[in-house]
């Protein structure tokens, strides 16, 4: 690797940063094309609801208005479809009811779309909305999911009538139950991992555009994978083929998962632009982003586990109720399975594993991905479970995680629900973690804090993730309608400089900083001769985006082989103009030179060459220097890492603050570290949100409580303590970059850590667990049930 | 938002007659900070906005003998940056630094909020509690004849405050218990010893509005200490329960935050 201050390691400030921060970047929302109409969708109110009749009439004839559709004019137009079945029990495939673009004589949720009018202004296609007269026949509401599966006549579709969506399993129940029989002690807890609202700084947004004289459609969205919206939409619901279908997502202001999926809204205005012969422009604003971005988590669990007599895990046992919401996501069902079933493993040898999660429909947000997905419910449970064992059996809970560790010597290890983790070393990062957050002079500050008047609490969780999404062959054997590699396209340019067109998607993740220090590194060229170019199907050849900390590990290696097709290529040119073999030609510090000779021709030289190939072996090789790599991986990246969190409790207000949080990861090699230390900043303040403040709450009649900012808590920069951050490193073992991803890392681990901080400041009254988020009223209210049962 | 007229008042004169002319459905506007969310939300539709913001008679701060008068125009941040309402009532300065956030507080008006009453802001717990004398164009109203309930005030159609005169007291805070997500006050104490006696207001946490505290007050009139306090029974009735806080919890918190607030007063 070259010797540049801009490669692989260096802490190179973000470059798109000058753009975001000055206001320069182009966002959905920036775009206009001309003649643009604007769509404002009319949304149910209801939860429930049996759609009578809707009168579109005065709407029609509103000022500015060009057309009003409803469920009727998308009759015949195919549903959103979901990207993953999930076969469940007695090989029973998933039930997937129809979601309709536009709702199709029920609405299934408050926020599902019941009619769309499109105007010359947002604000005319607004007022227009306000006359259309819909006839609602109310229905009571399916919302408690356990209450769902019952039943009773309350059904959010006929083709599920107990509102069971799959009923899926993993592990082997009868060794799990056989350790379970000959435990020494076995530890239980109920759990719910609350629901979430992503909540983007950015809206979602799309525009439909059509071109009438190449018959070509234009989608401009804010997506995370614009291929992959190319793909379900052109395919599954319009039937437009990819060929006369561009997708752009330009600048996509934070995803977290969210802007994966396709959306009803994307289809909707690429229809809709054909029809009227005109763009068709909408934006959510934030109470529609509330009630129509699909949400996050929202499980219950019952958790054991069973211990021998020397505290070695024996068996882990989970039930799991995982909201579907009322429609199936693009990636909803692989939400609570392969990314949640196949991570209970944890860090941990624990011989026997089972797992049963039984997906509800509810009449709510549809549910799928959120920072994480499946990963930090699956953490959740392991780690809280643990910490009640510990405090059960009187042990120390960091050295009981670390007896139960995978020691590194048995990598590669194969677990009991499927995976097999490549390599990893828990231990290194629990010593970091330790080291981080001085556990000698714990008692000190728990004395201090109690001197205030506060209970000090601390708190520790590990954690793994399965990132680096996926084998191709492995996702599809368990229901991924999709592959899961990634492309890039290295075109070099005839004076040198460097284009790179990766499938990837950067909405946030700073792509265009790391992806160019693997380049600069590997071609020994300056970052400024290098360009990141995504979010754009006409011009990246194929992708599968951004998503499941994927980019680096997968994407990246896509433009790792990719430089190395043009290094091997430029080998052969320069064998010819030095006049040399190929095999004694080496590539370094940007020279090919034959080797032990100073004969050399520098990169921009062969670049030249290939496209002004007046002395170059035109009988061997093509002009032109153009290389394109897919990459499908060959097993999953392993991140894992410890964290500490210390906190005080106030009893008097059930106020908690955080005091200091330490995190040790392990990400494999890494290529920024700056910006990796940005991520984990990140994924840490969205875990204590989920931790401390968040929660997307329901009433019983399924009207969204929590629908702004108003009742909706999103952690402020007050709530987040000064983290301390440090890495070991295990280099993955099957890319070439060695690297794991760090993207979902802080948002996995952090919520089990400040739990477990929480219930350990708690322990005076006895309170052995608290719900997320736990909010001021939780805790006083866990404290006070804690002092009546002592009564 | 709908479409309305807008008219900018050059004076309270030129505001009183062109609401009278707008009728019912015309609405004042102070600083806005309630009235234009309202408005793209789509949830009011006045036939015409009367904007006070341009008045600059509204917007003084004077302080006389043992009170100050504070312009109903007057922003959070200027009651809160006032040498006179620092000097005369500090726990009033303090609070309005504390309302919403840095642009609420430059937009936001205490006629505004007062007129508004909303049943979590902050002002109405300090004026009930100074024993304050809202001003309109038309009347003086005392603060315990002000606050009607949820959103509810004496003021009639066509009448405007002008002013607000808060008697200084011997000593006084306010302590806010914020709601996490909003800011808003899930349940804020105002203490102050006066002329008249101990007053006590709660704002954020009665079902209808800010009230006053009769068991607190009686509690502190005797000793003006936090100790007082404990062992007084804040009845859950009567207060609000939601997703944020259940009345139970909210009487708590009267409690600790009362507490908390007599021993920031001194």
């Amino acid at each position: 690797m070259a010797p540049l201050d801009t490669g692989i390691g260096a802490a190179v400030r973000r470059r798109e940063d000058a753009r975001f921060l000055t206001g320069r970047g182009t966002y959905t929302d920036d775009i206009n094309r001309p003649g643009q109409a604007h769509a404002y969708i009319l949304r149910s109110p209801h939860a429930h609801a049996t759609i009578k009749k809707v009168d579109i009439k005065k709407a029609k004839s509103s000022p500015g208005v060009i057309a009003v559709y409803t469920g009727e004019d998308f009759k015949p137009i195919n549903g959103v479809p979901c990207g993953w079945l999930v076969t469940g029990k007695n090989n029973k495939p998933m039930i997937e009811p129809k979601h309709p673009i536009i709702a199709e004589g029920k609405a299934r949720h408050v926020g599902d779309p019941v009619a769309v009018v499109i105007a010359e202004t947002k604000a005319e296609a607004r007022d227009a909305a306000e006359k259309i007269d819909i006839d609602y026949g109310a229905l009571p509401a399916v919302v408690d999911m356990k209450a769902a599966l019952k039943g009773g006549g309350k059904s959010v579709h006929d083709a599920a009538p107990d509102n069971l969506c799959f009923d899926w399993e993993l592990g082997d129940k009868a060794a799990t139950d056989a350790a379970f029989a000959k435990a020494a002690h076995v530890t239980t807890l109920d759990l719910v991992n609350n629901r979430l609202v992503p909540n983007a700084l950015e809206p979602r947004a799309a525009i439909g555009d059509y071109d009438k004289a190449t018959g070509e459609h234009t989608l401009y969205t804010t997506s995370q994978n614009p291929h992959v919206i190319r793909l379900l939409m052109g395919a599954f619901v319009l039937g437009i083929p990819e060929h006369k279908l561009r997708v752009v997502s330009p600048d996509v202001g934070g995803g977290f998962g969210s802007k994966i999926y396709h959306y009803a809204e994307e289809a909707l205005v690429t229809w809709a632009a054909k029809q009227l012969g005109r763009p068709v422009k909408w934006t959510a604003d934030r109470s529609e982003s509330f009630m129509s971005d699909a949400h996050g988590r929202d499980h219950v669990s019952h958790v054991e586990l069973a211990l021998d007599k020397d505290n070695k895990f024996l068996g882990f046992r989970f039930e799991t109720l995982a909201n579907m919401g009322a429609y199936l996501s693009t990636f909803a069902p692989c939400i609570p399975t392969y990314l949640h079933g196949t991570l209970l493993a944890g860090n941990y040898s624990t011989p026997a594993i089972h797992t049963n999660v039984k997906a509800v429909f509810t009449n709510t947000v549809p549910v799928d991905a959120y920072r994480g997905a499946g990963r930090p419910e699956a953490t959740f449970m392991i780690e809280r479970v643990i910490d009640k064992a510990a405090r059960e059996l009187k042990t120390d809970p960091a050295e009981l995680r670390r007896k139960n560790y995978i020691k590194p010597e048995q990598f590669p290890y194969q677990t009991p629900v499927a995976l097999m983790y490549d390599i990893g070393n828990y231990g290194a990062t629990l010593d970091q973690v330790l080291k981080l957050s001085d556990p000698g002079g714990y008692a000190q500050r728990k004395a201090a804090s109690k001197a205030k008047g506060k209970l000090r609490g601390r708190g520790i969780a590990s954690y793994i993730e399965a990132c680096g999404i996926a084998p191709s062959n492995v996702v599809g054997s368990l229901g991924a309608r999709a592959g899961l590699y990634e492309a890039a396209t290295v075109r070099v340019n005839p004076t040198g400089s460097v284009v790179v067109f990766t499938g990837s998607h950067s909405h946030g993740q700073g792509h265009e900083t790391t992806f160019a220090q693997v380049v600069s590194s590997m071609l020994g060229i300056p970052m400024e001769s290098i360009e990141i170019s995504h979010g754009d199907t006409n011009r990246v050849p194929f992708g599968m985006g951004t998503y499941g900390s994927r980019s680096i590990a997968v994407g990246g290696t896509a433009i790792h082989n990719a430089v190395n097709k043009i290094i091997a290529k430029g080998k052969k040119i320069a064998a010819h103009m030095l006049e040399a073999a190929e095999a004694d030609i080496e590539f370094k510090n940007g020279k090919f030179t034959v080797a032990g000779t100073d004969r050399s021709k520098a990169f921009g030289e062969i670049a030249l060459a290939a496209y002004v190939p007046h002395k170059y072996p035109l009988e061997t090789v093509e002009p032109g220097l153009d290389e394109t790599a897919f990459y499908d991986p060959k097993n999953f990246t392993f991140p894992a890492g410890s964290y500490v969190c210390e906190v005080e409790v106030d009893p008097d207000t059930g106020v908690v603050e955080i005091q200091s949080f330490a995190a040790a990861d392990d990400f494999g090699r890494i290529i920024n570290p700056m910006i990796v230390e940005g991520q984990v900043h990140g994924g840490l303040a969205q875990g204590i949100g989920q931790a401390l403040t968040e929660a997307c709450v329901y009433d019983k009649n399924g009207q969204l409580q929590t629908g702004s900012f108003m009742d909706y808590c999103m952690p402020r920069a007050q709530d987040v303590p000064n983290f301390k951050v440090a890495h070991s490193v295990t280099a993955c073992t099957h890319n070439p970059l060695g690297v794991k991803g760090c993207g979902e890392a802080g948002a996995i681990g952090a919520p089990p850590t400040v739990i477990n901080a929480i219930v350990d400041a708690l322990q005076e009254y006895g309170v052995e667990h608290i719900d997320m988020p736990a909010t001021p009223h939780r805790v006083w209210k866990a404290i006070q049930d804690a002092k009546a049962r002592k009564r | 938002m709908h479409n309305f007229e807008y008219h900018r008042a050059g004076s309270l004169a030129d505001a009183a007659s062109a609401l009278k002319k707008a009728g019912e459905d015309g609405k004042l506007m102070a600083g806005g900070q309630t009235l234009i969310p309202t408005l793209k939300l789509r949830l009011a539709q006045p036939s015409a906005v009367i904007d006070l913001s341009g008045i600059k008679e509204l917007a003084s701060i004077k302080a006389g003998a043992g009170e100050v008068t504070i312009g109903a125009g007057a922003t959070h941040a200027a009651v809160a940056a006032s040498k006179d309402v620092q000097g005369k009532i500090k726990a009033l300065a303090d609070l309005a630094a504390h309302i919403g956030d840095r642009q609420v507080r430059h937009r936001g008006t205490i006629g505004g909020s007062l007129a508004n009453n909303d049943p979590a802001a902050d002002y109405p717990a300090a004026v009930l509690a100074l024993g304050a004398t809202i001003v309109t164009n038309q009347r003086k109203i005392a603060a315990d004849e002000f606050f009607k309930g949820l959103f509810e005030t004496a003021l009639k159609p066509g009448e405007i405050i002008t002013a607000v005169s808060f008697p200084a007291p011997e000593k006084a805070a306010y302590m806010k218990f914020a709601n996490p997500a909003s800011r808003f006050a899930l349940v804020g104490v105002f203490v102050a010893k006066t002329k008249g006696g101990v007053r006590v207001a709660v704002t954020g946490a009665g079902e209808s509005g800010v009230f006053r505290s009769a068991a607190l007050e009686k509690a502190l009139s005797g000793n003006f200490s936090a100790k007082a306090i404990e062992g007084v029974a804040m009845p859950a009735k009567g207060l609000n329960s939601d997703i944020h806080a259940s009345a139970e919890y909210r009487a708590h918190l009267i409690g600790v935050m009362a507490k908390r607030a007599v021993a920031a007063a001194g």
